[in-house]
């Protein structure tokens, strides 16, 4: 089977790295080009699918009515969720979310949670009494390395295009029937990089992945912010940390400039 | 759950059109494309209506845990599950009741169609997402599965082709969507064929029919299924074009004969043909076609 990793991909990988090079031809500070289309899935309030290399995923909202936490009565909320797949990756299982699912979207939902893009009191209805809920959920669909960019940059672009309900005086949702949208002040992205043979690269794949010696992801936003950071496996140093930042912004300028430019289509 | 209030809900035997425009034997419209996702043995995705699945396909491989093994066939695992924003109100992401039937049905089906025999102690993983839905989830993550198991090169008895047939607002039709599904009197009844042999082999059924209507829906539903037969037909063909095959079956073919091989092998594309880069096909093709050319 294709996926399976050898030991021979692995050493490879170590040594074309250590000489700038990488398996699939690019550099290493040189991201794979991803495909966007959005809203093919009608019964949700919006719907993204992304293609980052032969890595796919589909995420989609769903605004539900709920009650507002007790200690933020005046705030509606989101909630990102992620799901690999059986049908991404030999590799997963059927189950209760694994650990890599909930590091995966947590880390998504900080990013854009914590820009402060999204206002939360305007998604309240009635200060502790209702509130709109966001569920984002995202689904690896063919899993070929690094969920966590292609996850946030489908989770991005399915908040940039939710439409919300509209109510009825009861403030119950009528369906089929929308109201306004999800305004965004920011648009964070997340941007991972992996070690492999002490060289440091961008957007890894599956098998670049099963080679790294260590894991960052950084989101940062268009105003020079960063909004959430997630070292996985493995370490780095300071010094590599800031390049690892530096770059980020470079790599999630690029996209968010791509991404936007297919959203205002 | 009825989609509209009663009294201004359709008569089909009246109007003779359904509530999308469609004549009552009529299919919406389905496309398949096969071998869509790199990392499984096989697969497919499928868009009828507004549903959209995914089907994945692993093995045959090592049946885990050993207790799970069967030392005469392999294991059909079929897994049916729903994105959470598949369905008009969010759905909880852990499977439910109805997951765990339709993934046991499911595999009822496909076991029948696969020659398991030949892969004791082995598994073959199944994996069918819904993404987005209206009515016959089911039977697209059937027709969907089949293609994608042929795709993965399993050898099979004949593809499963799969329809909802039923009744609603008075009349009996074929592939319900949601509002004929939540009519008053409505029947559903999800079907799947092993067109070839034309045995059944997943049959469901909810609400209340007469024998006399079910003796005229059978016949329809076995009509509408070899029309979903022949989707799935062409999606493959387009995988593995023609030019692939044996010299053999394309003389058979031409000759406007059954190949030897086509009930049973056909559907069953050589395993090297799924190796084989998509690109590097079409330049075969071409120069196929040159050399035919060059003949004449």
């Amino acid at each position: 089977m294709r996926t399976t990793v050898l030991e021979y991909d692995v050493s490879k990988i170590a040594e074309l790295a250590r000489n700038g090079k990488r398996l699939d031809g690019r550099s290493l500070d040189q991201p794979r080009e991803f495909t966007l289309e959005l809203g093919m899935c009608l019964n949700a309030e919006a719907s993204a699918r992304v293609r980052l290399g032969e890595t796919e995923v589909l995420a989609g909202i769903k605004v539900g009515v709920d009650k507002p936490y007790p200690d933020n009565p005046d705030e509606g909320a989101i909630s990102c969720g992620a799901e690999l797949l059986a049908l991404a990756h030999s590799e997963y299982e059927a189950g209760p979310p694994s650990f890599d699912e909930i590091e995966v979207a947590r880390v998504v939902d900080r990013g854009i949670r914590e820009s402060k893009a999204i206002d939360f009191t305007k998604l309240c209805i009635k200060e502790g009494e209702s509130c709109l809920i966001a569920f984002m959920d995202f689904y690896a669909i063919n899993a070929d390395g690094n969920l966590f960019d292609a996850g946030s940059l489908a989770a991005l672009a399915s908040f940039m295009t939710a439409k919300l309900p509209k109510l009825d005086e009861k403030n119950r949702i009528v369906k089929h029937e929308y109201n306004g949208k999800i305004e965004l002040k920011r648009l964070p992205l997340l941007t991972t990089f992996v070690k492999v043979g002490g060289k440091i690269m961008v957007d890894p794949t599956y098998l670049e992945e099963k080679a790294s010696e260590a894991r960052f992801s950084v989101a940062t936003t268009e105003d020079g912010y960063l909004s959430a950071m997630q070292k996985g496996p493995g370490a780095f140093t300071v010094e590599e940390i800031s390049l690892m930042i530096e770059k980020a912004f470079v790599v999630a300028d690029t996209n968010r400039k791509k991404l936007l430019k297919i959203v205002k289509q | 759950m009825s989609g509209r209030p009663r009294d201004d809900a359709p008569d089909y035997k009246k109007e003779k059109k359904r509530v999308d425009g469609r004549k009552m034997d009529e299919l919406r419209p389905l496309s398949i494309k096969v071998g869509v996702l790199p990392n499984a043995d096989g697969s497919a995705y499928l868009e009828w209506g507004q549903n959209k699945v995914y089907a994945a396909v692993f093995g045959p491989r090592e049946a885990l845990p050993k207790h799970t093994q069967n030392p005469m066939k392999a294991v059909m695992k079929v897994t049916y599950r729903m994105a959470t924003f598949s369905v008009p109100e969010r759905k909880q992401p852990r499977p439910n009741r109805r997951d765990m039937e339709i993934s046991k049905v499911l595999g009822e089906a496909l076991d029948k169609a696969v020659f398991t025999e030949q892969f004791p102690n082995t598994e073959i993983a199944v994996f069918v997402e819904v993404v987005d839905s209206n009515a016959g989830s089911r039977v697209a993550c059937l027709t969907a599965a089949s293609c994608a198991l042929a795709n993965a090169g399993i050898p099979m008895r004949d593809l499963v082709a799969a329809t909802g047939i039923g009744k609603a607002f008075g009349e009996l039709i074929v592939d319900l969507n949601k509002e004929e599904e939540d009519a008053p009197d409505a029947v559903d009844i999800p079907i799947a064929i092993m067109p070839n042999t034309g045995e059944i082999v997943l049959l469901q059924m909810d609400g209340l029919l007469t024998k006399e209507e079910w003796a005229k829906l059978a016949p329809m539903g076995i009509k509408a299924c070899k029309a979903v037969y022949e989707v799935q037909k062409k999606a493959l063909q387009e995988k593995f074009p023609i030019s692939e095959l044996s010299e053999a079956n394309v003389e058979a073919e031409v000759a406007g004969k059954d190949a030897p091989a086509k009930t049973e092998s056909k559907v069953v594309p050589a395993k090297e043909a799924k190796t084989a880069p998509a690109k590097a096909d079409k330049k075969e093709d071409k120069k196929a076609d040159k050399a035919k050319k060059v003949k004449k």
